[in-house]
């Protein structure tokens, strides 16, 4: 009977107006993913497509699908260029509900001015983490006529948020009256080259601010691994909480699209014959998932997991169930008031 | 101009040697800039900047180099304009995700950063962009920050 004990802070409505000026001694956010993290538990984060649509019901009926199953929903910021509803919107109509949420930022379509007002905006309406990306290019999406903007990159916005956050003030050394409390994230792909410069890419995250890292698709168990001891090596890793990504793959057919279309997707030759080779390829590459995630966990410094499962979201909860990896945890949900408890066995 | 822009970053080590030699020269002419006024030094040195390094690196004229710090392959060429990179979408070729014909820019700088003595510069943060020192000459901006610095230097001594 472990289940959420361990997590102190009861202040789950975030975004009410009546919480408590400070977090847990220690954290940069209220955010119960931090508290997760930093309890040693091993965190389920989930990536959350954003609805083509203006209707708060569809963001809602997404979000159900993952509810107590998952530590935090990340809401993309127009992934693969499309355009979608909005990551800030989309995180405070769900943190409103009192669901822990990850804004992504990306660089492509703002300016440093936009962005730090959303980051503030995004703050205060009870977003706990955000994670910094670069983007990807205009030209992968559906508006390639598109202006990219790209004023700054991760880096710089990592240092950026970092600052209004610890020095209470904006780009511009412009000071502010009260300050975003939020637990930053970053975005690395240990699967891209050069390869050997992934590891130092990610001193250089954590130097500007990351604490907590998620990762393009791993399906490459030894380069993963390569990536990890590298770190080690540079005592990178009792700096951060990485959180590899995961995801179940449809079909050989997809895979296949995947790696030759997705850039940054790397999928090994070995995974593509064993899915062609399954009687039933959906259900293999959920095996494949499900399998990903129980040797990740034995890693050392793996914190957690992040799942990808795009147009398969339905199928996210089975394999968090089935990998086990969650073992008698279970993620706070806001739709009982009350901690649940698991019936005795 | 590409392939005079990778034969750049494969004898990174000889430009860093050469980049050594010459920007003492450049900020010992203080006095020279000072004299003739660095504003008026400003256009037919970044037109003479522009020529040298937009020969030899497809230099865009930023304003502010970090060439040093990038293996001496010019961020700005990345058309995600990124000066802390590599970014994830790195093809498995090692080619660019937007110019899938073209070496990705920090592949190139990762390795002429390791030809370089000064090869760790590659991991310093970088500042994002000052958009208004585009089209400036950053050769000007060393010499008149350094002569700064070491007047400001003379002073705090007693």
């Amino acid at each position: 009977m472990t289940l959420h004990v361990d997590i102190e802070d009861g202040n789950a409505g975030a975004g009410s107006e009546s919480e408590p000026e400070s977090g847990l001694p220690g954290h940069s956010s209220r955010g119960r993913l931090e508290q997760v993290l930093k309890n040693g538990h091993f965190a389920i984060t989930a990536e959350l497509a954003p609805p083509d649509s203006a209707n708060p019901q569809d963001v809602y009926a997404r979000a159900r699908l993952f509810e107590g199953h998952v530590d935090a929903m990340n809401a993309t910021d127009g992934s693969g260029a499309n355009c979608h509803m909005s990551s800030v919107a989309m995180c405070a109509l769900l943190a409103r509900q009192g669901h822990e949420v990850v804004m992504q930022i990306s660089c492509r379509d703002r300016n440093r001015i936009a962005i730090q007002g959303d980051i503030l905006g995004g703050a205060a309406l009870g977003i706990n983490n955000m994670l910094c990306l670069t983007g990807d290019g205009v030209q992968v999406g559906d508006h390639p006529q598109a202006k990219p903007v790209f004023d700054l990159d991760s880096l710089s916005l990592l240092e950026i948020v970092a600052g209004l956050r610890d020095k209470h003030a904006f780009a511009s050394g412009r000071k502010l009256t009260d300050p975003p409390r939020i637990f930053l994230g970053a975005a690395e792909n240990p699967f891209a080259p050069p390869f050997d410069f992934r590891p130092h890419r990610l001193a250089k995250k954590i130097a500007a601010g990351a604490q907590f890292i998620q990762t393009q698709y791993c399906f490459d168990l030894p380069r993963f691994t390569a990536f990890m001891q590298r770190s080690q090596d540079l005592g990178l890793l009792e700096k951060c909480f990485i959180l590899p990504g995961v995801g179940p793959l449809a079909s050989a057919r997809t895979a296949n699209w995947m790696r030759q279309h997705v850039p940054g997707v790397h999928i090994p030759d070995h995974i593509i014959t064993r899915l062609e080779g399954a009687k039933d390829q959906k259900a293999e590459g959920r095996n494949i998932c499900i399998e990903m995630i129980q040797q990740l966990r034995e890693i050392e410094g793996v914190s957690g997991v992040h799942i990808m499962a795009h147009r398969q979201e339905t199928s996210v909860v089975g394999i968090i169930q089935q990998s086990g990896v969650l073992r008698d945890r279970m993620p706070w949900t806001p739709s009982c008031e009350t901690p649940r408890t698991k019936a005795p066995a | 101009m590409l392939s005079i822009r990778l034969w750049a970053t494969r004898h990174a080590r000889l430009l860093e040697l050469t980049y050594q030699a010459v920007e003492p020269v450049i900020i010992k002419l203080h006095p020279l800039w000072k004299s003739v006024g660095y504003e008026r030094a400003e256009k037919p040195i970044a037109k003479l900047e522009q020529l040298c390094k937009g020969l030899v690196f497809d230099c865009q004229m930023c304003g502010q180099c970090i060439l040093s710090s990038t293996g001496m392959s010019c961020s700005m060429n990345c058309p995600k304009n990124i000066r802390n990179g590599p970014c994830g979408g790195v093809l498995q070729n090692g080619n660019c995700e937007v110019i899938p014909e073209q070496r990705c820019v920090w592949v190139e700088a990762w390795e002429g950063s390791q030809q370089m003595r000064a090869d760790d510069a590659i991991q310093v943060v970088q500042l994002p962009l000052d958009h208004r020192l585009k089209g400036t000459s950053s050769w000007l901006r060393v010499a008149r920050q350094t002569a700064q610095r070491h007047a400001a230097q003379r002073e705090s001594k007693p």
